[in-house]
């Protein structure tokens, strides 16, 4: 997994047990690709709306960000997130959730990220993130 | 302000809200383990379709997040002189470590501060050791975000979600 221009970032997606239990997974056009995290009942964080719990749309963003980072950068081990900062900025519905992210900066170690999420409309995302990432899989910090 | 002794509509709200109606909390296995008035302390059980990286084992961030996230909700319901919707305005983490793979994840939240219209709560993320955390997060989160109503909860779910509390105490005593 190292060649950047021909990686398939689906199956590098779906090799995560955690993105596909909340149904992500990466469409790739040419040089841009869009995450997208198909509804379904059990990613519902608050039902009266109904609207989906804040948890996977942070985890979606996240996901997104590491996609765009593996596509984009490469290399053997994926990105840890170091610290994500989650903008909630409308109630996310229960359809299909998409997402992008763009690399604001690339340092040797760290990378700074920010992903946006939308639904039926670009121009009106329902949240927003900013993280950074150590990019070499690395002794002391960082999770996932 | 509020009596620092939690009631038991408290709980059943937490329970009640918590696991039968937020399905992501429960497809997370997500437990609440202990409470007290503004503060909340819940579980989530290692699981393999939590990993993050197949390689290692470990849990994926985004778990920690929605843990946090709830976690956070929970401690902002428990610090309210009444029931009201809220909404996540913003939630901001901190990795430290990656979690240890097999072990259960805990989250401790304590929703600090409260005024008309925001509350401010902050979180760790640990296995067994709040000193040793995971994770670190603070949030925010909007009071009377809508105008849906708060969810029901009967006098049986009060009465079973009292005894589960006390349960717990007892266990950690």
């Amino acid at each position: 997994m190292s060649e950047k221009a021909a990686r398939d970032i689906n199956s590098l997606m779906q090799a995560i047990p955690y993105a596909r239990f909340l149904g992500i997974t990466v469409d790739q056009r040419g040089n841009e690709i869009t995450t997208v995290m198909r509804f379904s009942e059990r990613l519902i964080g608050n039902p009266v709306l109904p609207a989906l719990h804040g948890g996977t749309i942070g985890a979606f963003l996240e996901t997104t960000a590491i996609a765009q980072l593996a596509f984009e950068i490469g290399g053997d081990a994926l990105p840890k997130p170091i610290g994500l900062t989650i903008d909630y900025l409308r109630s996310g519905r229960p359809v299909d959730t998409y997402g992008r992210a763009v690399i604001t900066k690339q340092g040797r170690r760290v990378a700074t990220v920010h992903a946006e999420a939308w639904q039926d409309d670009r121009s009106r995302p329902i949240a927003a993130a900013h993280g950074h990432f150590l990019l070499k899989a690395a002794e002391e910090t960082a999770g996932s | 302000m509020v009596s620092d002794v939690i009631t038991e509509e408290h709980i059943a709200l937490m329970k009640d809200v918590l696991i039968q109606h937020v399905p992501h909390a429960r497809a997370l296995g997500m437990n609440v383990v202990n409470a007290k008035r503004g503060e909340a302390w819940l579980s989530v059980p290692y699981r393999e379709e939590l990993i993050g990286n197949p390689q290692t084992g470990v849990i994926h961030g985004g778990v920690i997040t929605s843990l946090l996230d709830n976690a956070c909700g929970i401690a902002v319901q428990l610090a309210l002189p009444e029931r009201m919707s809220i909404a996540t305005l913003d939630l901001r983490l901190d990795y430290m470590k990656p979690a240890t793979p097999k072990l259960d994840l805990m989250a401790h939240t304590h929703c600090y501060k409260v005024t008309t219209n925001i509350a401010f709560v902050r979180g760790t993320a640990y296995h067994t050791d709040e000193d040793d955390p995971i994770a670190t997060c603070v949030g925010t989160f909007m009071l009377a975000a809508n105008r849906a109503t708060p969810m029901p909860i009967s006098p049986e779910a009060a009465e079973e979600a009292a005894k589960f509390l006390q349960k717990n105490k007892e266990g950690k005593a």
